[in-house]
């Protein structure tokens, strides 16, 4: 044993709870005391990771984040408190992480983890714990940590749902498990995929997952129980229905250097939409002329501010083509003339329509142009 | 024959629910379901990134379904 190991009176009363453990005892604290993992990301997941590997005496820990702690991040993410709102979270996460367990060392980078420094910000760690929040950064980190020959326990979450998984880890017959690439090789369209911004997240949904990645990194570095490598864990918080697929390696597939992820996960341009200002539709209500106005929102925001249009949500489009007419001009509008075009693209290609045009702006333009007693929201 | 579908995702949200059950013809593989499904709903052809498991095991396009199989159909999520 050596003496970076060596666990001193205070910690052997700490870690009381683990020292009895059968199966991880002694033996595994000090593996734990000796481990470093990097934690990209403290955002949900990475605070229910970081709070736990702290607790549990993981001896240093990294951590990347650039940033800073906004009063909708505590929603969910439980390392912070209102006095750290505006403050870096990687130096918030700091303070509080060592005043859990002052044995342990916590460096931080308040830098974006990008494909310049990422070889160089995992190198001197075990293992990459990844709580990224989009997929240019998830694909840095996936292919950052095969070619530096890195576990990565995986998390991802949206809306109710969460997945998670260990990557790239090093197996008894000297190969390595499946990495994200394996399971999705290319990104999809941004457009298709929220953010937990634009989507929603419950609360408590990275606390379950984010714990999920604690549990398997502390196996990792401990020595301890069977790794969730080869596998995709797939959990509905919802219904707590919860799946663990089996997941090959898929032939061929190497990593050889690291790209513009940026570019790789780039939207492809959308097809343009025919538009009209919010001064034109004006005009075209100012003298009755004969057009359908269509509002593609959610009920809720039809109750903020409306233009007296006919709502159809974005879900319900598929369904609802019978209702668009044919015969005349039919003007979508939205919040801010986002999801009012892509319904038009939809119908476009669902209707073969050719009628549609788009509020340019949407509601917000209207607000602000024409009526400015409108709610904008 | 009938499948059972779970979709994940944002494919829940393409084929308006999380559980439903589609009518296959006998033998269909993974890609002949897929074809269905971006026929049926037209977005599905743009979730070009996409897991699809059967009874809990990933599966390739060329795979055949069974009758009674638990289709799920997993796209990527990326919040954190």
């Amino acid at each position: 044993m050596t003496n970076r190991e060596k666990l001193d009176q205070e910690e052997l009363r700490r870690y009381a709870r683990h020292l009895a453990l059968p199966g991880f005892g002694m033996e595994g604290q000090q593996k734990l005391k000796a481990g470093r993992v990097l934690v990209i990301g403290a955002g949900g997941l990475g605070a229910p990771v970081l709070l736990y590997l702290a607790a549990a005496g993981v001896g240093r820990i990294g951590i990347v984040d650039f940033d800073r702690v906004e009063e909708t991040n505590l929603q969910r993410q439980v390392l912070y408190t209102v006095q750290d709102v505006g403050r870096f979270k990687a130096e918030a996460a700091r303070e509080r992480l060592l005043a859990l367990n002052p044995h342990i060392s916590v460096e931080v980078f308040t830098v974006p983890f990008s494909r310049e420094n990422a070889l160089e910000l995992i190198a001197p760690f075990d293992v990459v714990v990844d709580g990224t929040d989009n997929f240019p950064t998830r694909y840095l980190s996936n292919d950052a940590c095969v070619l530096a020959g890195k576990p990565l326990v995986y998390g991802s979450i949206f809306r109710f749902e969460g997945q998670a998984a260990v990557f790239n880890h090093l197996l008894e017959d000297g190969q390595r498990s499946p990495n994200y690439r394996d399971i999705f090789p290319t990104p999809p369209p941004p457009e298709l995929v929220p953010n937990c911004a634009e989507g929603g997240v419950l609360g408590v949904l990275p606390g379950i997952i984010g714990s999920i990645q604690a549990n398997e990194a502390i196996k990792l570095l401990a020595g301890i129980g069977e790794p969730l490598a080869g596998k995709l864990l797939v959990m509905d918080a919802a219904n707590l229905a919860t799946r663990i697929l089996k997941i090959p390696k898929t032939p061929g597939l190497e990593i050889r250097e690291l790209i513009d992820y940026e570019q790789f996960c780039a939207p492809t341009p959308p097809a343009p939409v025919r538009e009209i200002s919010v001064q034109e539709l004006q005009g075209l209500l100012a003298q009755n002329a004969d057009i359908q106005l269509i509002d593609v929102r959610e009920p809720y925001e039809y109750g903020i501010a409306n233009l007296g249009g006919e709502l159809i949500p974005p879900g319900e489009i598929p369904a609802s083509a019978a209702r668009i007419a044919r015969d005349k001009m039919v003007v979508f509008y939205c919040r801010s003339g986002k999801r009012s075009a892509e319904a038009i693209r939809q119908l476009r290609q669902q209707e073969g329509l050719d009628n549609l045009c788009n509020l340019r702006g949407g509601i917000l333009a209207w607000a602000r142009e024409i009526d400015p007693s409108m709610k904008q929201y | 024959m009938q499948v059972r579908i779970l979709a994940f995702g944002i494919a829940r949200d393409i084929l308006g629910a999380g559980n439903l059950s589609l009518d296959l013809p006998q033998g269909a593989t993974v890609a002949e379901l897929k074809a269905r499904l971006c026929r049926d709903y037209p977005s599905f052809e743009k979730l070009a990134s996409l897991a699809i498991a059967l009874n809990a095991e990933y599966a390739s396009d060329s795979q055949a379904i069974s009758t009674g199989d638990e289709v799920a159909i997993i796209p990527p999520v990326s919040g954190g």
